[in-house]
């Protein structure tokens, strides 16, 4: 990944943030300039809350390029509290039945992938089981 | 989609899928090409390609010219790249179907060519990841298959299906590709292989998922003038396509795929016929799960029915409809971008009585559908016996 294409999104990645658009009111994920549902190009960065549960989830063991040192790990949809649903990955979870459908996370920051050993070190947030 | 009269088909062609190593991007186009020109006796005036990943696998662009100047099966023609990751093949025949059906072009040839064997498997996984959101979904660590593991654990759970009815999927594939040379996974297997294969990405196993292979198809439409005493004639009665959000989190479902439904919608009503009508269909079962949802997306079955359909035997060549009779994606292979023009060959062949120990007797009414991204774009084509 070019240094452009990742600094474009650090705010999305760093801070977990959407978009309210100020004509329909809905709040959506990621970030557009536009609003998905009415597009309306009046739309407002938001915070998304921290908050959410697992939808769906797969524990992933063939990965691609940069992730070879996290096998196996989780993939989930989260819905948070607000609705929105965004795609992430987990964390910290210590229990081979650690997560199920339903189980609630919150959003923590993260080291995502490496670009070899030279490149950008890639951060975003994960999610890892409450309680 | 209406206008002029419904294009024709007048030669397909295929390769064997499996792992070319001695053979080109232009080699393999040039073997599906040159069988359908051949048999259709005249030359395209355009060329529709499908792929998806020359540029990042194979280091190769300009695709389409690439390939028709590196085979030259026939004069150079006009030639268009299309691209929806694995439905690029179906997207190339839209495309097709539109430049006859408006009058742009009299003839035109759709082909789909794919490479994936040149790269190591992580390479591959990757490139194939960039049917997802390169920022949100695959940034985050997707892989397809995770992706396509999402719908399958929400989909269990939602229907209360058994994960044996999706293994009996690969195996009825298996099965039925066991009659079809042009398969590239030629082998009988058994439910508890499947359950005892590699996980890859919980809940999906090694044996839920298509073989990543090298291949090309290709169909020479054209416009119903052109076919002289051409016995039995098919024709490409309707196309549709449906699309989605491409990252999955933008749908409030895991359990179904309305893109397919979309596409099935607009290409039945183009065709005039009803999912009840058709003989035989061809799914995009790059995943076990992916045949479940598409039979009902489809409107073959009511929703939470796809998995007992197949395990019910309904979809086996003598069933209630024939659904994958060559084997499918997971047994046939699935070199991505020709997928869409293999599903529609394999159609085209059964409406044609040309299907061997594969035939589904009397196939008059058949269609295909192409699925790309993770439920994010899907094509469905009906094509009819002319009476």
């Amino acid at each position: 990944m070019t240094v452009p294409k990742y600094w474009r999104k650090i705010d999305a990645h760093y801070r977990l943030e959407g978009i309210r658009c100020k004509s329909c009111g809905k709040i959506s994920y990621p970030p557009r300039s536009s609003c998905p549902y009415c597009h309306s190009k009046d739309v407002e960065v938001v915070k998304l809350p921290e908050r959410g549960k697992v939808v769906s989830f797969s524990l992933l063991r063939s990965p691609p390029k940069g992730f070879e040192g996290y096998v196996p790990y989780y993939v989930a949809v989260i819905e948070l509290e607000n609705g929105v649903r965004v795609f992430g990955m987990l964390t910290d979870v210590f229990s081979p039945d650690g997560v199920k459908e339903g189980t609630p996370v919150e959003a923590v920051f993260r080291k995502i992938s490496e670009d070899g050993d030279e490149g950008l070190i890639h951060y975003g947030v994960k999610f890892r089981p409450i309680g | 989609m209406s206008a002029g009269e419904n294009p024709v088909v007048l030669g397909t062609g295929l390769t064997k899928i499996g792992r070319r190593w001695e053979d080109s991007l232009s080699d393999l186009f040039a073997e599906a090409a040159r069988q359908a020109v051949e048999e259709a006796g005249i030359n395209p005036q355009a060329l529709f390609l499908g792929n998806m990943s020359a540029g990042v696998l194979d280091s190769q662009e300009h695709l389409a010219l690439s390939v028709e100047d590196g085979a030259s099966v026939f004069p150079l023609v006009p030639a268009f790249k299309v691209e929806s990751a694995c439905s690029s093949g179906g997207s190339a025949l839209v495309a097709g179907y539109m430049a006859v059906k408006s009058g742009v072009y009299d003839a035109v040839l759709v082909a789909g060519v794919e490479k994936l064997s040149e790269e190591p498997s992580d390479a591959v996984t990757s490139a194939l990841a960039m049917a997802a959101d390169s920022d949100f979904e695959a940034y985050y660590g997707a892989s397809f298959t995770s992706l396509n593991a999402l719908l399958m654990r929400s989909y269990m759970r939602d229907y209360d299906v058994p994960r044996s009815w999706l293994s009996e999927i690969a195996v009825l594939m298996h099965k039925n590709a066991l009659d079809n040379p042009y398969a590239q996974l030629r082998k009988a297997i058994k439910v508890e292989d499947v359950e005892n294969s590699r996980l890859i990405a919980d809940p999906i196993r090694l044996l839920d998922c298509a073989p990543t292979g090298d291949g090309a198809a290709a169909l020479l439409l054209a416009k119903p003038e052109l076919a002289k005493g051409v016995d039995p004639l098919v024709e490409l009665s309707g196309v549709g396509v449906g699309v989605d959000t491409i990252a999955v989190n933008g749908r409030s479902s895991l359990s179904d795929v309305p893109a397919t439904a979309r596409a099935a919608k607009a290409a039945f009503s183009a065709a005039g016929v009803d999912p009840k009508d058709l003989d035989v269909l061809e799914v995009h079962d790059a995943f076990t799960i992916m045949a479940a949802l598409a039979v009902e997306d489809i409107g073959v079955v009511p929703k939470g029915q796809g998995a007992k359909f197949f395990h019910e035997g309904s979809a086996e060549r003598d069933g209630e409809l024939a659904v994958n009779p060559e084997g499918g994606l997971k047994a046939r292979g699935h070199p991505v971008g020709a997928t869409g023009v293999y599903g529609a060959v394999e159609v085209v062949r059964q409406l044609q009585g040309k299907s061997g120990k594969m035939q589904v007797p009397n196939a008059e009414v058949g269609a295909f559908h192409n699925l790309g991204g993770s439920g994010s774009h899907a094509v469905v084509g009906v094509f009819k016996r002319r009476k």
